[in-house]
This record gives C-alpha cells, structure tokens and sequence, in this order.
C-alpha cells in the first residue's frame, strides 16, 4: 500500500512520534466506546464533560506544534501566536453564528444577535460567505495565513530578530484583542460569539456531535502531525534550523533566508487557526480574551515543558500542562499563574530541553551503563 | 617593477559602455570575465564610525588565479571580504563580479548564488547538522523555497558529498554532529562546504589557523589544484603558508593596499618591510 510505505517513511527514526499516534489512536477509538456505548452509572464510562476537555487539549497540542515549527526549530519566539489561534477560532465562530438563523433571541434570519442589539441594518461585507461551511474553513486558514505573510514580511525582511521579535509579536496579539473588543468591529465585542446551536446540520449539544467534533480533532491533529514531520524532516526543514543556528552562514551559502523563515511563520499560523477552529465549537465560545498575550505565553511555557525542536515534546506539554491547569484552577485557583510562572523558571533553568530532553538524557546514560558492564 | 604600477591598466571596462568593442553575450547567472579579471573592487571605503577600515581600496583578481592577501591584524582583509559578499556595504566605491553583477547591490544569498563562495576566519558550521548535512546544505542545488521542500538527494549528489568527504578527509566523521568535530575539523569542513557550492570565486580567510603541519600541507595542495578551475583568494598570516601557494601576493595596510607582486618583490618592498615584515 503506497499509503502506507508513505507513513512509514515520514515517521522513520521518529519514535516519540510513533508511541503519540499509536497512544491518540487508541485513545480515538475506546473514548467514542465508552461514552457512547457504556452505560451512565459504569465506572467505565466517560463523561461528555471529559470528552470536550480531551478535545480542547488536542487543540492545544496542535496549536503547540505550530509554535514548534516556528520557535523549536526556527529560532523565531513567537510570543503572539494564540492570535492565529484566534483567528481561525474567530472564522469559524463567524460560521457557527450564521448557522443560527431566526433561531436567535431576536429572530432576524440574516443578523447575528449582537448587530440586531446594535441596531445595525445588514451584515457588514466581511461577514459574506460565512454561511457556507467551506467558506468559513478556507478562511480559518487564509485568515492567519494572509496576517502572518504581512507581519512576518516586513519583520523578517528588516531583518528583526531575536527579542525585539518577541516584543512586535506580543504587540500584534495585543492590538487585536483590543479591536476585537470594540463593538464596531462587527464580531461581538467582548462577548465574542457564542450561544452557537449546530455545526453543518448536526446539534452541538448531543453527545455524538462531541464525539464527532473530538475525533475529527484527533485526525486533524494526526495529520498535522504528519506533515510537520514531513516538513522538518526535508531538506527546508534542516535549512529552517541551520536558519535558526546559523543565520548568516545560511545566507552566505546562497539561502535567502527571509524567504524560509516566512514560509515556515506562515505554515504555523495556518496550523494554529486550524487549532482554533476546532476548539470553538467544542468550548461553545470565541471572545476577545483568546488574543490576550498571556495566552501566547502560556503556549509557550508549553512547548518549553516538553521540549522544543521535537514536536511530540510540544504534544506532550500542551496536554500535561493543560491537565495540571485543569486541576490547579479547579483546586487551587489562586495557584495557578504562579505555578505557572515557576514551572517556566524551573524548565528554563534546570531542563533546557524540557521533559524530552530529561527522558533522552535517561536513555543515554542507560545505554552507556549497558555498554560499559 | 613598482607593483603599484599595475593599477590603472585595467580598469573595468562594461561591456554597454565599450563603443566599438565586440559584443559579449551574457547568459543571466553567468560571469562575464572576457576582460580578465573577475573580481573588480574600485575606491572602496566601509567607515565604521569614523574609522576606515577599507580606504579607496583598489584591487582586482583575475579569473582563475591564487592570490594571497596578507597584511597586519585590522588591516581590513575580513572587511574586504564582507563586502564582497554583501555583509558590509561599502560607503563608496565599486565592487563587481565579472562585468555586469554589481556586488553592492545585490544581496548575500544572491552573491553566493552567484558564485561567489566564503570561508569564515572563525569556522561557522552549522553545529547541529551532521558533517553529511552540512555539506548537502551547501550543495549547488535551486535553493529557493519550494525545491527545497520536495528535494530529495539523487545518486549523483550523493556520491559528490562523499566524494567531497574523501577530500576533506572527514568520511569517518560523516554521522558526526558538526559540534562535535575539533576545530581543525571545522576548518576542513568549511573547505568542504566551499567546494560543494562550487562557487567560481572561493574566499577563504585564515584556513589553516587550529591545523596541524600536515593538515597545513594538504590544505595548500587542494588550494593550488582549486586555482584554474576557480578563482581562489587566501587572507593567510603563515608566511611560509603564503609561500607555498602564493603566485601573487597583495599586502593590505589600513585599509589599502601597500604592494602587490611575488612573494618576493613584496617581501623586498621597503614599505612593507617598514610596516609589516620588519615589525
Ligand atoms: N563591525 C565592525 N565595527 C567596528 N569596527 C570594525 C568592524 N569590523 C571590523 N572593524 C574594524 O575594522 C578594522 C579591520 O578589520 P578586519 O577584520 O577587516 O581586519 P583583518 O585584516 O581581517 O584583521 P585580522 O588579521 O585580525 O583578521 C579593524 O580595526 C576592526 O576593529
Ligand atoms: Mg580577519
């Protein structure tokens, strides 16, 4: 099978990537089982509840492999990428919205509630086309897509690096949360879109269309998965590194660098409003709080945790870090920016290259041990 | 003969400004050397506030030929370089690759797709990259984004990258990360990644600094067999290094240049006995 010899072939020498996809799998297929099939009184059985907040954390690991592509493994910190995020969750919260219809608190077949509230006449033009499903995915990735090529061509064409990078990246999350705020913006103010009922027909309460929306998450993040690893594992790949370690030797060997590093911004913008707008229907919610910089911070306490430069160690965090939020901020809420703070201290100091570096060192020192008796 | 008195003579002459002169047809990425040299660098001036570390710096090399470029520390041998290679623009001058490419315009990756290939005095690699990879990265290949993502190495690359380990004489270092490898190594690998992109014009700064007497060997015959082929130009201390390979040799003294000629007409100028050699 071609199909498969492929896969092979990507995942070859990648075996934190093989023990992922082989643990998602597993997970894909028994979650559906127990939800569904197992009764409500089980010990087996697995709540709705549950099944979202896996969902979200998928969302989140593929939005942490994005940020790998870009800071692991091309040395670019950016410290705004939950605004790609955002933008993909924003286009498909604008299709969610329109899938409403008179179903509304004001019943206006055309107009969001939010714009009937503001006494606005019709849709504005940028909301055309929303209604249409396929529409609204092209713009998930387009959105993220067309803002990352802008900023990323005038960043990485002056030549902006390292933390001033950081700073511009954080800047531009920032301006957007704030116009998303505003009310004229025309996509719901600080409430943000929400109240949604239904995703192509089917009702976003009932616990198949969770599944649905989980295990269409788990594939798209399998596949994402793939293909960054195809990607990293090209010949771009390992200009996108010698970019990161080397910029100017790169460019002295005949590698317009700007262009590679474009390439690879705009790729893991795209990635992460894909994650995003598989998240939104699962929370129910897109508001402006989604641009806010700690969220791009946290992203990458993230990928720091698991390791950079690996992408499964990015998949790793984002699910482990979430877990411990999850259940920080249900005990102890007070606790957990602290937690999080220290956690990022803690990894910056004592394990640079985050639980999978921790695990490979292991490994290492096993293996010699082993040799020397 | 006063080796000053070679300048003047040739001045780049631009193929659309020579009325009369036979049309040269150019093909887009090739050189044009038919006038000789390859490489013109005229009046060139790079300050760094205030201090020139090039002044109105004349020199030319011919297609095909060795030359050596010694001169005391901060004379401005790297400078020159840089700015052959588009890392420093000069604050006045000319620079031009054959006939028509004018260097200060164009940018580094477009310079070293030109043809133009640089050692570092201090080795760059790229450490993370094993030997193999380092070189396949410098490789002549279509660099632009989208090939690169699809490239796949066919047997022929692969076979020049061994060929070129053999050369070099890293092919047990192969699988090493480039990290790994002793400075000498580095140095060689360098060489190494020079001859993959098979520039026309390789500028190599200090190659044998961290080499041991029989790596130093080696290094000067795989530098005089480059020559022909290519355009070699060596900034090298080692005297007896320099003496070895050298057919011309340029001195550069604050930022210009002091005298030119063999190895001993430079040797006997008293000017560079007075600032260099005697020092
Ligand atoms: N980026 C820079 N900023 C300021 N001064 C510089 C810069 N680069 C070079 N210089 C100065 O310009 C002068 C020429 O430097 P250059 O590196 O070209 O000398 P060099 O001939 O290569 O010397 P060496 O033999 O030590 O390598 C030196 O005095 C150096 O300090
Ligand atoms: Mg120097």
């Amino acid at each position: 099978m071609p199909q498969k010899g492929l896969l092979l072939r990507i995942l070859e020498h990648d075996t934190g990537g093989k023990i992922f996809l082989a643990a998602l799998t597993v997970v894909a297929v028994l979650l559906p089982v127990l939800n569904l099939a197992v009764p409500e009184g089980s010990a087996l059985h697995v709540s709705t509840y549950t099944v979202t907040l896996l969902g979200k954390y998928l969302c989140y690991a593929l939005l942490a492999i994005a940020l790998d592509l870009v800071w692991g493994y091309c040395g670019i910190l950016s410290l705004g990428h939950a605004a790609f995020f955002a933008l993909g969750g924003y286009a498909m919260g604008m299709y969610l919205m329109r899938q409403i219809g008179e179903r509304g608190v004001y019943g206006n077949p055309e107009l969001p509630d939010f714009m009937v509230f503001l006494n606005w006449q019709e849709l504005p033009w940028y909301w055309f086309g929303f209604d249409q499903f396929w529409f609204a995915m092209l713009m998930v990735v387009l959105a993220p897509g067309v803002l990352a090529f802008v900023f990323g061509w005038l960043a990485f064409r002056s030549r902006v690096t390292g933390v001033y990078l950081s700073i511009i990246t954080q800047a531009l999350t920032f301006a957007l949360m704030l116009a998303f705020f505003r009310n004229e913006m025309g996509f719901g103010g600080n409430n943000g879109l929400t109240d949604f009922k239904d995703i192509l027909g089917f009702n976003l309460q009932s616990d198949a269309t969770r599944i649905g929306l989980f295990l269409a998450t788990a594939i798209t993040l399998a596949l994402s998965y793939c293909v960054a690893r195809y990607v990293v594992n090209s010949k771009l790949g390992r200009v996108v590194v010698a970019v990161r370690d080397a910029e100017d030797r790169a460019r002295f060997i005949g590698y317009k660098v700007e262009s590679f590093k474009l390439w690879i911004f705009v790729f893991s913008a795209m990635l992460a409003g894909i994650a995003g707008a598989l998240y939104v229907p699962q929370v129910g919610i897109i508001n402006p709080g989604e641009f806010s910089p700690l969220n791009s911070i946290e992203l990458v306490v993230w990928v720091a945790v698991g390791g950079r430069g690996t992408l499964y160690g990015a998949v790793l965090g984002a699910i482990l870090v979430n877990f411990a939020k999850t259940y920080l901020t249900g005990a102890l809420p007070e606790v957990w920016l602290f937690a999080l703070g220290g956690l990022f201290v803690v990894v910056t100091l004592f394990l640079p290259q985050g639980i999978v570096g921790l695990l490979r060192r292991r490994r290492r020192k096993a293996g010699l041990k082993e040799a020397a008796t | 003969m006063n080796p000053l008195s070679v300048f003047g003579k040739r001045r780049r002459e631009r193929a659309r400004d020579t009325a009369g002169a036979e049309r040269h047809t150019v093909t887009a990425g090739e050189v044009d050397v038919s006038h000789g040299p390859i490489l013109y660098l005229e009046n060139i001036t790079v300050s760094f506030d205030g201090f020139k570390a090039l002044n109105e710096l004349t020199l030319y090399i011919d297609d095909g030929e060795l030359r050596c470029i010694i001169g005391p520390n901060g004379a401005g041998k790297t400078t020159m370089m840089d700015v052959i290679t588009g890392k420093t623009r000069p604050d006045s001058g000319t620079a031009f690759f054959g006939q028509i490419m004018d260097l200060t315009r164009m940018s580094e990756y477009e310079i070293a797709s030109a043809g133009i290939g640089r050692k570092f005095q201090k080795p760059t690699v790229f450490p993370q990259h094993t030997v193999f990879e380092n070189l396949e990265l410098a490789m002549r290949a279509d660099k632009r984004v989208w090939p690169t993502l699809v490239a796949r190495l066919s047997g022929e690359q692969r076979a020049r990258i061994d060929e070129v380990l053999e050369i070099v004489m890293l092919m047990a270092q192969r699988d090493l990360r480039a990290a790994e490898l002793s400075h000498g190594q580095k140095q060689w690998m360098e060489i190494g990644m020079l001859l993959m992109q098979d520039p026309r014009v390789l500028l190599v700064d200090e190659p044998i600094a961290g080499m041991t007497h029989q790596e130093t060997e080696r290094t000067a015959e795989l530098l005089t067999s480059l020559a022909g082929k290519h355009s070699v130009v060596v900034v090298e201390h080692d005297m007896a290094f320099v003496r070895s390979i050298a057919r011309k040799v340029t001195v550069l003294h604050e930022g210009h240049v002091l005298a030119e000629g063999n190895m001993d007409e430079v040797q006997n100028h008293p000017a560079v006995i007075d600032v260099y050699l005697g020092a």
